[in-house]
């Protein structure tokens, strides 16, 4: 099959055919999603945990809404009721919910790293919903596959991410896949919001927007967290809205067909103006929470594939 | 006893020489070399392996008091034994801190109970804490060799520069930890390629180069003796030759792992390859491993840090920093012999004879009437490293698994054997 992995950690293990495959999937999942009776039965029988040590609405819930439409068992742990507060460790939570057989784990985590060490130590399949600054895949594949209705293709492309991308894994992710499918990436940030050694990714870097927004065919513009926000990276709200808030003057300098992005949640009138946010003729920001859905659904229906194709060779292997 | 080596492949860091030759010993101290057997002697067929003075390890951490299932001081000896390594020079980074006279008599007489030779710096300031300096003159009284905080930078630096200006009058050694702390401070890789797509928080090498500038700053004001634990990047190496053409008081050290490993090594969040300062670039790993050859960096230590699994058994940046390093510290160092970088001699140069030499120990040599703390290896016996088989109580190496060439056959401490390999 196109897609081997036994979990979806990151986009760096993808290769492109499975990035495709993927996105292939996802596009007959849009469709279920748009009738009227959404259920599938691909996941009945199968648990799914939704393990967030960061909190997490849109994320969370759109896994949530993925794996019931797919016919899971959902169930979702949030830090906040847990014994990681008691001074469990990350690994005896994973082997405690290990213990409980679930068949699909969605794991979100502060520190970079903190879902590949637990994906070592469980038998399910783990998806990555965000692990430190490291990686969030199935945010760039839902933005890939946003991209790709949009642009009818996701290679050769011009696209430019803005914003914080020194903390995002938004980012990350996104350079990496875009990256492999071989588009022309630009970085726009001031340079205490760039991340060091990233000209080395291949990308081009501007620390003005205008500059790096010309005949930009996507662009991708990210979060400003709140505590980023107090005059350690950036000297004020204002300030930053001015050099990289996204308006209506500054996209004129992309493509004329250029599409508006955002992971969300916004925030308006900081990295980009409101009433862009809201053009349908240029911001595809609701599509990106549709797709978001769909390319889950299609992540869980491969990883189970992979996982029950494993345990049936187990079985094969027991009986020989 | 007499012991008589002969047959051996003697390398000599003070001549600088390898050459196959003979040594006698009596009474545990060098008696005479490329001489014949004395009447009555016991004859040791070294078989054309390598003699050398034994290492002198600065800057060892044992984990006693508080911490003995990480190392006590007689698994850290057998382990020291093993891997060539006759004298301990242990760090003050326990629980509580060897920062009075008490505590440091307590770990002296646990230290008993190791195979090999264990001396021990104490904490500079009180509890590590950089505020008040310790009782250096008691603390000197009762055997402390060096005074250092280890890898605690205090932004106290009027605190500092009184406890330099004090260790000064008295002689004393002070060890440094080169590194800015703000710049530092939550970091757990080296900026760059590697740590930004593994979205590990990180620091610039710069921090060092910045520390080491403040250090050699407080040196020259005050004049007091120091060393700079590990200088590991490029960038401090300027710094390091203005400071010792300017005739400051200074050496230099660098860690076995950063001559041997580099910031790629850590690979999938790998936490053995955690280190204090982290693992740097390859480029930065060659300059220092030419910096040793050329003499600018004085001293290669092991840096042993045991950690327990819990300790690493988490997400890279909340897991513990260091690795043990006893026992693999002559393997890996051959690793450097064998690419080429550097010959025995200039390798135990820095291994033996200099970290003595600044700690004023007759040990590293292998002049006639100095210690006989000796080492047979072999530079070229292949194995492949085991952490389960370590002697260390704490397994925390990043070479599991690794192909090595270098093992000690047999370690003697003062004329006495304390190790003899297997098989």
């Amino acid at each position: 099959m196109a897609f081997r992995a036994r979990h979806l950690l990151g986009i760096e293990q993808l290769s492109p055919l499975e990035i495709t495959t993927v996105l292939d999937l996802a596009e007959r999942y849009v469709d279920l999603n748009r009738r009227t009776v959404k259920q599938s039965d691909v996941l009945a029988g199968m648990t799914q945990i939704n393990l967030f040590f960061e909190n997490s609405t849109r994320t969370q819930s759109s896994f949530e809404l993925a794996g019931k439409r797919l016919g899971a068992d959902v169930m979702n742990m949030s830090v906040a009721n847990s014994s990681v507060k008691k001074g469990e460790t990350l690994i005896d939570t994973a082997m405690t919910l290990n213990a409980m057989h679930p068949d699909l784990l969605v794991v979100r985590h502060g520190a970079s790293g903190a879902v590949n060490l637990l994906a070592q130590k469980v038998d399910c399949a783990v998806l990555n919903a965000g692990d430190g600054r490291h990686e969030h895949p199935t945010q760039a594949l839902l933005d890939a596959l946003t991209i790709r209705r949009a642009k009818g293709r996701i290679q050769r492309l011009t696209i430019a991410i803005c914003g914080d991308i020194a903390h995002s894994r938004v980012a990350r992710s996104n350079l990496i896949l875009l990256g492999k499918m071989e588009n022309r990436l630009r970085l726009i940030a001031p340079p205490t919001l760039m991340p060091s050694g990233v000209e080395d990714f291949g990308c081009e870097l501007f620390d003005d927007m205008r500059e790096g927004l010309k005949g930009a065919d996507v662009v991708m513009m990210l979060r400003l967290q709140k505590e980023r926000m107090d005059g350690g990276f950036i000297p004020s709200e204002r300030e930053y809205y001015h050099r990289y808030g996204l308006d209506a003057e500054k996209l004129a300098y992309a493509a004329p067909d250029a599409i508006v992005m955002h992971p969300g949640p916004m925030n308006r009138g900081v990295e980009i103006d409101g009433d862009l946010a809201d053009d349908i003729n240029r911001s595809v920001i609701q599509d990106q929470v549709e797709m978001g859905v769909a390319v889950r659904m299609a992540c869980m229906d491969l990883l189970a594939r992979n996982l029950r194709a494993e345990r049936g060779r187990k079985i094969v292997g027991m009986m020989a | 006893m007499i012991l008589h080596f002969h047959n051996a492949r003697l390398i000599d860091p003070e001549g600088g020489t390898d050459a196959i030759g003979s040594l006698t010993v009596k009474g545990g101290v060098i008696l005479a070399r490329d001489e014949a057997a004395p009447k009555g002697a016991k004859l040791v067929d070294c078989g054309g392996k390598c003699l050398a003075p034994g290492i002198v390890d600065l800057g060892v951490k044992i984990g006693e008091p508080g911490e003995r299932h990480r190392e006590s001081f007689r698994s850290a000896g057998l382990a020291a034994a093993a891997g060539g390594v006759t004298t301990i020079i242990a760090r003050p980074d326990t629980s509580p801190a060897i920062d009075t006279p008490e505590v440091l008599e307590f770990v002296t007489r646990r230290a008993s109970e190791a195979p090999v030779r264990i001396r021990h710096m104490a904490a500079l300031t009180k509890g590590r804490e950089g505020r008040e300096m310790t009782e250096i003159s008691f603390l000197r009284d009762a055997g402390a060799i060096a005074f250092t905080d280890v890898f605690r930078v205090s932004t106290e630096v009027k605190a500092i520069t009184r406890a330099m200006s004090y260790a000064k009058s008295l002689g004393a050694l002070v060890v440094g930890h080169p590194q800015d702390p703000g710049l530092s401070a939550g970091a757990s890789a080296t900026s760059g390629k590697f740590a930004s797509i593994k979205g590990i928080p990180a620091v610039s090498p710069m921090a060092e180069r910045m520390g080491l500038e403040r250090d050699l700053a407080l040196v020259e004001l005050t004049g007091v003796r120091y060393h700079a634990d590990q200088i590991t990047t490029s960038r401090s190496l300027p710094a390091l030759a203005r400071a010792k053409a300017a005739g400051l008081d200074v050496t230099a050290g660098v860690s076995i792992h950063h001559l041997t490993l580099n910031e790629f090594d850590v690979g999938d969040y790998r936490t053995f390859f955690k280190f204090t300062p982290p693992l740097r670039s390859e480029q930065d790993r060659l300059t220092m491993v030419a910096a040793v050859a050329d003499g600018s960096i004085d001293i290669i230590s092991s840096m042993h840090t045991p950690a327990d699994e819990e300790s690493k058994r988490l997400p890279f940046e909340e897991a513990a920093a260091g690795a043990v390093a006893l026992e693999s510290f002559l393997p890996a160092a051959m690793r450097l012999y064998h690419a080429g970088h550097i010959d025995l001699p200039a390798l135990f140069r820095a291994m033996a004879l200099n970290p003595a030499n600044r700690l004023g120990l007759p040990q590293g040599r292998l002049a006639i009437g100095s210690p006989a703390d000796l080492i047979l290896f072999d530079p070229d016996a292949p194995f492949l490293m085991d952490r389960f088989k370590l002697r260390s109580k704490s397994k925390n190496t990043p070479f599991d698994g690794a192909r090595m060439e270098g093992k000690v056959l047999a370690t003697w401490v003062g004329g006495t054997q304390v190790f003899m390999a297997e098989e």
